[in-house]
């Protein structure tokens, strides 16, 4: 369910200038590619790797939410707790599945996950130490996820699409349940609210991170939005994002940590839209980069999970081989 | 840490009696058994069907994409296969 | 029918839910494979639902104003009926498949008998949970068979589960005087009968996974009464954290 802006993607193409320009032509009219397809090398890794995030971004991002099922403060809250982070793991197989149609195996993405090659949201390295957290993953995180995923749900490569076009349907319910969550919050005695408020304070600048670098830093991005992989840039959906949550925590009485942030009449093309303060992009990379709170304890958790599973696994493959044995 | 490979499955769902089966994505499973419980945990959680198939993905033969202008085109112009190729009098009614 | 011993059976039952669905549930985002990242939840997700309509008729019969969650979340340790093979640890995926597995398959006949039972609450939740467990005990069952005839390594690890786990299954077919009561108001099956299908069931799958039923001469028991292990105290502290923490509070 969650995507940043695509991270050190590699755009370098070999093909012949008359086979990309087939290609260009062929998403310019708006044509899906489908996993046999012919695709440039470079539309392909692309892909591979922004899938690969995508799907790596799922799958850790069980963990912060999932350190709080045990928790959960009543029954109603633990079931859906329970439904929405076992969504996050059927969205990060959807997603490793589109990724595998394109010559990669889960096993290698996992590989790379462990091994610290491959990346995923930085949003998830961040603690989540108290249960407002919760209700600001899921109204925040969840809520910038569906910026970015909206418009991958068109995205030019077919299984990609067609996953998000599952992620999305199936996702509707985990933003409401953050935003009502943090409502009961709100609407509790003074605990509560504290609790609610210090957690938007601690989320709301990571979750404007998640939509990647600015658009005047992120190298990449041209020749995504060219193959129509991407259909946004970075910080037209965060702006997108700001202008759509900021009447959210009004309406339930909770203040953004921005004091820059105010009403401007003449974005969005005089339809207006809020100005909002600097982002701190060195913490970002800091974060992107292995230094966040949370970073090794993500790693070590999923690390831990692939390989006390191994035994697992390799049970029920030496299984299978034999019972294929014996029925021969 | 190289390891086996755990088999790929496609799985199709029948949405409800009267419907096809429709392609909704894989799963890995070691053997069919599996595969199946998988689809059904990973797939039908939101009541999105009454039947499963699931198939080794490394059993579905696929056309060439190379080869699609020579299988699919010729049909384009046989358009005497459809009714509105026919001209029939309005007074006959629905035909 | 005399509401007590029937409320006291009803959250014993519930509690064997609750602290099942819970343990079952510390596995989400932690499974072998993704695909039982999506398994267990849903198993979890059957056993936390069965809790719940089983507290909420608890609720009814008591008529005192306590809900779901005063049951589930703010009783004493002692007040915590479950039998103890629900409480136990995860330890590793043979020992959590074999503890959904020894439950399931006593809850199916349990279940299919109380969906024709005198009670009609519980004949509804019956209904409903019987086709849940069903399930469970078919993908446990299959993992019991594949990891007890996969290698050598999931061989010993299965009989390690057998081993330490099967002492805690008579536990499930003892009856206090409120169930036998119940048993007798053909509210719930007698457990004789439970236990000769559980036994029977058990050993067709160990024979398939290459397991033996081992003799338990000293059966744990006493989560019935309340004693529970050393775990337990554990597993209560982090579901109740944010009730007791804050009470009162509304969530």
């Amino acid at each position: 369910m969650y995507s940043q802006g695509l991270i050190g993607a590699d755009t370098a193409t070999k093909e012949t200038a008359e086979f990309l320009a087939e290609f260009q032509a062929r998403i310019d009219a708006e044509e899906k590619i489908e996993p046999n397809d012919p695709m440039p090398q470079a539309y392909r890794n692309t892909l591979i790797r922004m899938i690969g995030q995508h799907a790596h971004s799922e799958i850790v991002g069980m963990l912060p939410e999932g350190n709080w099922i045990t928790r959960a403060p009543s029954l109603r809250r633990k079931v859906a707790l329970l439904a929405k982070v076992q969504d996050e793991g059927g969205h990060g197989l959807y997603l490793y599945s589109a990724a595998e149609t394109l010559g990669v195996s889960r096993e290698q993405m996992t590989e790379e996950l462990l091994s610290g090659k491959a990346k995923y949201s930085s949003i998830f390295n961040y603690p989540t130490p108290t249960w407002a957290d919760i209700g600001a993953i899921g109204w925040l995180v969840d809520g910038a996820a569906i910026m970015n995923q909206v418009p991958l749900c068109r995205c030019s490569y077919g299984p990609y699409a067609r996953a998000m076009i599952r992620v999305c349907k199936e996702e509707s319910f985990h933003q409401r349940q953050g935003y009502e969550l943090m409502k009961s919050l709100t609407e509790g005695n003074e605990d509560q609210k504290a609790m609610a408020q210090d957690a938007l304070n601690r989320w709301w600048w990571p979750s404007l991170m998640m939509f990647g670098p600015p658009d005047s830093d992120s190298q990449h991005s041209d020749q995504s939005m060219k193959w129509k992989i991407k259909r946004f840039s970075n910080d037209e959906l965060r702006q997108k994002f700001v202008d759509a949550t900021v009447p959210q925590a009004e309406l339930i009485g909770l203040t953004m940590p921005d004091p820059d942030l105010k009403w401007n009449n003449s974005l969005n093309n005089g339809a207006g839209g809020y100005d909002f303060g600097e982002i701190d992009w060195d913490e970002f990379w800091r974060v992107v980069k292995g230094h966040g709170m949370m970073n090794k304890d993500r790693i070590r958790a999923r690390k831990k999970a692939w390989e006390d599973g191994a035994w697992v696994r390799e049970a029920s493959l030496a299984y299978a081989a034999k019972q294929k044995a014996n029925a021969a | 840490m190289t390891e086996n490979l755990m088999p790929l499955w496609e799985v199709f769902i029948r949405p409800r009696n009267g419907l096809n089966h429709k392609h909704v994505g894989s799963v890995h499973a070691a053997d069919a058994a599996m595969a199946m419980q998988a689809a059904r945990d990973v797939y039908t959680r939101r009541e999105e069907g009454n039947s499963i198939w699931i198939i080794p993905a490394a059993s579905i033969v696929a056309s060439d994409p190379a080869n699609a202008e020579e299988n699919f085109d010729p049909a384009s112009d046989k358009i005497y296969r459809h009714p509105s190729f026919y001209d029939i009098p309005d007074d006959v009614g629905h035909m | 029918m005399n509401p007590d011993p029937l409320l006291q059976t009803v959250v014993q039952i519930a509690d064997d839910h609750l602290i099942l669905g819970h343990r079952l549930s510390e596995w989400c985002g932690h499974a072998p494979m993704l695909e039982e990242d999506l398994s267990m939840p849903n198993m979890a997700l059957d056993l936390i639902g069965q809790a719940r309509a089983l507290y909420n008729y608890a609720a009814k019969l008591e008529n005192k104003d306590r809900t779901e969650d005063d049951f589930a979340y703010l009783r004493s340790d002692r007040e915590y009926t479950n039998c103890l093979l629900v409480e136990r640890p995860n330890t590793d995926f043979a020992y959590t498949m074999l503890r959904q597995f020894y439950f399931a398959t006593f809850m199916q006949p349990f279940w299919q008998s109380v969906s024709s039972g005198t009670d009609e609450t519980l004949k509804g939740i019956a209904a409903k949970a019987y086709k849940e467990t069903g399930y469970h005990v078919r993908h446990s069952g299959e993992w019991i068979i594949r990891l007890g005839d996969g290698t050598e390594e999931s061989a010993r690890r299965m009989n390690d589960a057998v081993a330490e786990l099967h002492p805690y299954t008579d536990e499930m077919f003892t009856a206090d005087a409120a169930r036998q009561y119940c048993i007798e108001n053909g509210a719930v099956p007698d457990m004789q009968s439970i236990q000769a299908i559980w036994n029977n069931n058990i050993s067709q799958v160990f024979a398939q996974a290459r397991l033996t039923i081992p003799k338990t001469p000293y059966p744990q028991t006493g989560g019935r009464q309340g004693q529970h292990t050393e775990d337990f105290g554990f597993l209560l502290a982090e579901l109740q954290y944010m009730q007791r923490s804050y009470p009162g509070a509304k969530w």
